[in-house]
């Protein structure tokens, strides 16, 4: 099935994508909003359809009123669809998805990517081993599924998704064994000015504390998980304090927790597969969450007809992402001569000013989330890089002695980074390692080549049925 | 014209096939031979492409060559993935049929060892295959390599050749005279007494550096890998047309090529795929092997194959420029690379090659006559 041409597609119904769909309805553009998930919400409102919650979640309640303002938006919704191909067209651009009724190709005028983030890995000993999972997974599962990732878990990495899976361990009746901070306490005081600016958020953060302090949870500081080893039916977490540059510390105590499940991540990176396929500048900001596509004032990335809103334009966080998405609107309603330079001004000036704060406090989140090069540089060499074609740190080593100076080299020679996840699990920590073996900038070691499809998707189910005699066969070769 | 150091006496510029074995021969027969690349050793079609090596599928003026290129790639072996499968080409109707028995024969006659097959034979020994084949070939000498072993297969060739490689180095102008060729890089001058252009893609702005006009296209040709599934095939599977390549790999997954068509080329230094176009190559693998059904795509990629209207090698001196050699536009190069790089390379060190070249000057001679044929890639 092929849809007539849209003004705008708008690819993700995130906080970003979802306020772009409403700003959309709202300057009477032809819009179609898509995303994978059942509703609207994206990874950070996600919802639970159908089941009573529990407790409280501010999340759960900004997310239900973003739902019920999309209710009454007039904009086409797509739901339930995986889009697999993103490519220009004629008009702009096409999109190829596969939904309930089967393969579907969406046309439009312009697109806003509001992809969102992924989840930053930093592999250890035993990370690719079952029950051990992120910390963007584990928020999956106590959101949308109400499930706990363990009876008695540890959580470890950095950033406030560390503090809210513990707190939703704690929330749904779980034990938190440790919670495993590779930033020092003080890190949170360093950026007090930008936290003053949304003491909302800061308030919410002291209430996780509290719910993990009355439940006797240990928080341990400038520690990091070292090892994660099967201990008969369970696993035993081992936890080494680290120094400021994220490496292991010799002669000081190490922990061995016993648990059922260990979280772990650092973070959030955007994710440009969408903009990459489709050839946009990006750059790279380590304070940003790594690579992002560049957009102007105005949202709009340097591939004509192509805007991006939230997380994927830089990693700011839901509370920037709104804004973004209704300038991303704006500037496609004014590009699309629906709106002159003074109305477009007028209507954006608001969403800019917001936009900008939101960004400071959230660049402060993407921060403190981070950990340093030495927990790369220091992993035993036999520890796995890539989970999906199980390369080991050593192999990635003699590769690069070799002479492989980028990602896409190093694939080529180690398959590093060609399994299902295409890179999503691995390449972040593999550009570290590069960057760090070959004394050169993380950015210069660049990003792999996006390759359709987006994620991976049933051979019959995009090829949907055909006749073999209707199969347009271009004339065969000369003899 | 200082600061230029000693020279070379053979330059070559890319790392694919083409160049690296030239300059392995030219090496053999006593020159001192640097290998310039743009990227890195192999990133261009000589490491993206299917890593099909089936005689059936090769253009019959080209079997001679390609027979060599075979057993080049049987004695690189296990360094470079290589496999000899078998491979039938199938037809699915009297059309199809028709195609594939007048250009197997064709290619027989030419000495590739190629048979045609019964529907039912086919089947016994392939029981993955659609049970709607009304013809097939067979050629046992048909096979596979994993084309992303190439770049380093071919840098340890060269090392152990003491041919120097120097990987990041697009060359940015060329000028000749009477001294051989002076060109500048990123990382500094280099002089050389000769020029071998492999330059694959890129092959018409090399040349135009010494300005020649080639008349050189290139094709966005499609592959796509699935995610690994349980073993099924043995052989490599075409088609009549030459439109599909289908083999399961060690690992379980299949790779699917056949040349369907993406966009973009050399100059905006990134080919894309196109969705319709990748259903249409998905939708034949899907009809061919009916097993492939359920598995998952992972990953479809583009890569780059240079061509003249004539679709034969440019293989030989340069036009209007002494010292200069082009080698590029093989249909099928990554099988007959090793052959007919060597070939050229003998040319350069003025021996007599053992198969004919392919005269480049012709494509400037005759600009005019146009094939307007779309051919289906290897």
């Amino acid at each position: 099935m092929v849809t007539d041409l849209f003004d705008v597609a708008i690819l993700g119904a995130g906080p970003a994508g979802a306020a772009a769909a409403i700003e959309a309805s709202r300057c009477r553009l032809n819009a179609i909003l898509i995303d994978e998930q059942a509703s609207a919400g994206g990874q950070v409102y996600r919802c639970a359809p159908g089941i009573d919650a529990a407790h409280a979640d501010p999340d759960r309640e900004e997310g239900n009123a973003l739902r019920e303002a999309l209710s009454d938006a007039d904009i086409e919704r797509k739901f339930g669809y995986r889009v697999w191909h993103v490519e220009k067209a004629e008009a702009g651009f096409r999109l190829h998805a596969l939904g309930p009724e089967g393969p579907v190709t969406i046309t439009t005028k312009a697109l806003v990517v509001a992809t969102g983030a992924l989840e930053r890995y930093v592999p250890f000993l035993g990370w690719e081993q079952p029950g051990v999972m992120g910390l963007a997974s584990a928020t999956v599962l106590l959101k949308a599924q109400q499930m706990l990732p363990g009876r008695n878990v540890v959580v470890a990495g950095a950033g406030p998704l560390l503090y809210a899976v513990a707190k939703g361990i704690v929330e749904g009746g779980g034990q938190v064994a440790a919670v495993v901070d590779a930033q020092p306490r003080r890190a949170w005081w360093r950026h007090a000015r930008e936290l003053a600016s949304r003491p909302d958020l800061v308030k919410r953060g002291y209430s996780w504390m509290r719910v993990l302090r009355s439940a006797g949870v240990t928080v341990l500081h400038r520690y990091a998980l070292h090892s994660v080893v099967a201990y008969g039916r369970e696993l035993r977490a081992i936890i080494a304090p680290i120094a400021a540059d994220g490496s292991p510390q010799s002669g000081l105590t190490r922990y061995h927790v016993n648990c059922d499940a260990v979280c772990c991540g650092y973070g959030l990176m955007p994710d440009t597969y969408v903009t990459r396929l489709l050839g946009a500048a990006h750059v790279y900001d380590a304070s940003l969450g790594g690579w992002h596509v560049v957009v102007d004032e105005d949202q709009r990335c340097d591939v004509p007809g192509l805007y991006a809103a939230g997380d994927v334009a830089g990693v700011v966080g839901a509370a920037a992402a709104p804004n973004q998405g209704r300038v991303a609107v704006l500037s496609i309603a004014r590009d699309l001569r629906r709106l002159n330079d003074r109305e477009f001004a007028w209507h954006a000036a608001a969403d800019k000013r917001v936009r900008a704060r939101a960004a400071r406090f959230g660049k402060v989140m993407t921060q403190i989330a981070r950990i340093g090069d030495g927990a790369i540089a220091t992993l035993p060499p036999d520890v796995t890089m890539c989970v999906c074609e199980r390369v080991q740190k050593a192999t990635l080593e003699t590769a690069i002695g070799d002479g492989c100076a980028t990602i896409n080299d190093l694939k080529r020679a180690t398959r590093c980074g060609m399994g299902p996840c295409g890179g999503r699990l691995c390449e972040d920590a593999v550009a570290r390692l590069v960057a760090l073996k070959t004394s050169r900038s993380r950015a210069a070691i660049g990003q792999s080549t996006a390759r359709p499809p987006l994620r991976p998707v049933g051979l019959d189910a995009i090829a949907g049925t055909f006749d073999y005699d209707a199969l347009p066969m271009p004339v065969p070769a000369p003899l | 014209m200082s600061g230029y150091p000693p020279p070379f006496d053979l330059a070559v510029i890319g790392a694919g096939i083409m160049g690296a074995t030239a300059a392995l021969r030219a090496a053999a027969g006593g020159m001192r031979v640097l290998v310039l690349e743009r990227d890195v050793a192999g990133s261009g079609a000589s490491g993206v492409n299917a890593g099909t090596l089936s005689l059936q599928i090769k253009r019959v003026g080209l079997i001679p060559y390609a027979l060599i290129g075979h057993e080049w790639w049987r004695r690189a072996g296990d360094a470079v993935g290589f496999k000899c499968t078998g491979g039938y080409t199938l037809a699915f109707n009297e059309r199809e049929q028709a195609l594939l028995e007048e250009r197997m024969a064709r290619k027989r006659e030419a000495g590739a060892p190629i048979t045609l097959v019964t529907p039912s034979a086919v089947r016994a020994r392939e029981p993955a295959l659609s049970d709607r084949i009304v013809a097939a070939s067979y050629c046992a000498e048909d096979g596979h390599a994993d084309s992303t072993t190439t770049g380093r297969y071919l840098r340890s060739l060269l090392k152990s050749a003491n041919v120097e490689l120097r990987e990041y180095r697009q060359v940015r102008s060329i000028e000749s005279g009477g001294y051989g060729f002076r060109m500048t890089t990123p990382m500094g001058p280099i002089a050389a007494r000769q020029l071998l252009i492999a330059s694959g893609a890129w092959t018409s702005s090399v040349a135009a550096m010494l300005g020649v006009s080639l008349p050189v296209e290139v094709r966005v040709n499609t592959v796509t890998v699935t995610e690994p599934g349980p073993q099924r095939l043995l052989a490599g599977i075409g088609h009549a047309t030459g439109l599909l390549t289908l083999k399961q790999k060690s690992n379980g997954s299949y790779l699917i090529g056949g040349g369907w068509q993406g966009i973009g080329g050399p100059d905006s230094g990134n080919g894309m795929i196109v969705g319709e176009t990748l259903l249409q190559n998905l939708r034949l693998a899907r009809f061919a092997v009916p097993a492939i059904a359920d598995v998952r795509v992972l990953r479809s990629w583009t890569g780059f194959e240079a061509f003249v209207a004539d679709y034969w090698p440019l293989a030989g001196a340069l036009p209007g420029v002494p010292g200069a050699f082009v080698l590029a536009c093989v249909r099928g190069g990554y099988t007959i690379g090793p052959c007919i790089g060597p070939l050229v390379a003998d040319l350069i060190l003025g021996r007599e090659p053992a198969l004919p070249l392919f005269d480049p000057g012709r494509v400037i001679a005759a600009e005019n006559s146009t094939n307007a044929l779309a051919p289906a890639a290897g």
